[in-house]
């Protein structure tokens, strides 16, 4: 016996035509051939999707949790990037 | 500056902001998850047992493709909490690892054994309904992947305590053997049952920091009295009786009151001297030795494709 384990594979479901993929969860497979099958088995067994990503777990890269607010700060000041910022008379419709 | 992460992390909880895998966390929250998601991932595998032990005799073929569904979500249920607790740090094996050796416990109701075909109705009835009183709550527990898995678990949850209602209420229409045979599964099921909230929040010592933590959102007895007082009427419905004469009506309360817990019975199923203990444990070790070779074989298949394919575009 190998005691290997499967790798971890996370799986990505587009629910209709038109829509995009959506992460769903996760699961153990030994091959894409396999865990594009237990994708089937487990996360669409009531028709939840029309296409199944599986991407191995080990190829996702994040960023850090704790340089959260670092990353994402220079989009904090910039209201201007919102249609709201702008004042425009009343009278004014369809902008 | 000094930054207390604890008062950080309590801060978000308060603001009902969830807490991800990869964020900071006090090492007993996440020991105090992974022992609650472990535990009930193992509940729902072994918690196939009972079932299984039916569906080459259900009564009909709609009742047996009804129940195989059933018994194949609780397969899938058991996955999303193996993957919930996997970000929590420890390995899928190693999870196995600690049920087959008893160090991991499982929902204590599934040593009980299945005597008859009506205990499927009472199972599906009582122990999910009772599960899914339990779980609505956690689908808002502090944890993300935790509170994900549980909103799936309870969108598939609600066919099984519908389908287990039905075949009760077939048996409860039919002839006075199975009208009997019905109540004899309410006579067994209802006290573990209503164990399954665990022990009186007085001796349940780990219950506050739970709540602190925002894993738990009700106390065992608030969700142990909101079972009780939903089943009644449900019971009533299907002419049948609970097996408790203390239970009545209580207007100043607003609730029912119930007899005395059997908790020395509780404490010796949770101690592993239930009915059935040995026998379930005993099938998942064999399960999962016998399937060995498989789990061998598709990786010895997954490398040697692996290799080919690497092979090829080298010569490429």
């Amino acid at each position: 016996m190998t005691n290997k384990e499967w790798p971890l594979w996370e799986v990505f479901i587009r629910a209709k035509q038109g829509l995009n993929h959506k992460h769903v969860g996760s699961l153990h497979a030994a091959d894409q051939t396999m865990a594009i099958e237990n994708a089937r088995d487990v996360y669409t067994r009531r028709m939840e999707g029309v296409s199944i990503w599986v991407v191995e777990s080990k190829y996702i890269h994040a960023n850090e949790p704790s340089e959260q607010d670092a990353l994402f700060d220079p989009a904090n000041d910039k209201v201007y990037r919102h249609p709201t910022f702008y004042i425009l008379p009343e009278e004014l419709n369809h902008m | 500056m000094e930054i207390n992460l604890e008062e950080q992390f309590q801060a978000k909880i308060e603001q009902e902001i969830k807490i991800e895998p990869r964020d900071w966390m006090p090492e007993k929250y996440r020991k105090t998850l992974l022992r609650q998601i472990s535990q009930h991932a193992h509940s729902e595998i072994v918690g196939m047992l009972p079932e299984g032990n039916w569906i080459t005799r259900a009564p009909n073929l709609r009742r047996k493709v009804a129940l195989l569904a059933k018994v194949q979500d609780e397969a899938g249920h058991g996955l999303y909490l193996y993957s919930a607790a996997e970000t929590l740090g420890m390995s899928r094996d190693q999870m196995l690892e600690e049920l087959h050796t008893g160090k991991a416990k499982y929902s204590s109701i599934f040593n009980y054994p299945t005597l008859t075909w009506a205990d499927m109705g009472a199972i599906g009835w009582l122990v999910d309904g009772a599960a899914i009183m339990n779980q609505v709550p956690l689908c808002r527990t502090s944890y993300g992947p935790y509170a994900r898995a549980m909103v799936r678990v309870c969108k598939e949850e609600s066919f099984h305590q519908r389908q287990g209602y039905e075949i009760m209420l077939t048996l409860c229409k039919g002839s006075e053997a199975q009208k009997a045979m019905a109540q004899d599964a309410l006579n067994r099921w209802w006290w573990p049952s209503i164990m399954m909230f665990g022990p009186n929040d007085d001796n349940s010592p780990n219950s506050a920091q739970s709540m602190k933590w925002k894993i738990k959102r009700f106390s065992n007895d608030e969700l142990r009295q909101k079972f009780i007082d939903v089943t009644v009427s449900q019971t009533e419905i299907l002419g049948l009786t609970i097996p408790d004469k203390d239970l009545k009506w209580n207007e100043s309360r607003g609730h029912y009151d119930f007899g005395t817990i059997n908790w020395e019975e509780f404490n010796n199923v949770v101690a592993g001297k239930g009915p059935c203990n040995k026998e379930r444990l005993n099938a998942r070790v064999k399960a999962w030795e016998n399937g060995a070779w498989v789990r061998d074989a598709a990786t010895a298949y997954a490398e040697k494709r692996a290799n080919k394919k690497n092979n090829s575009t080298e010569a490429a």
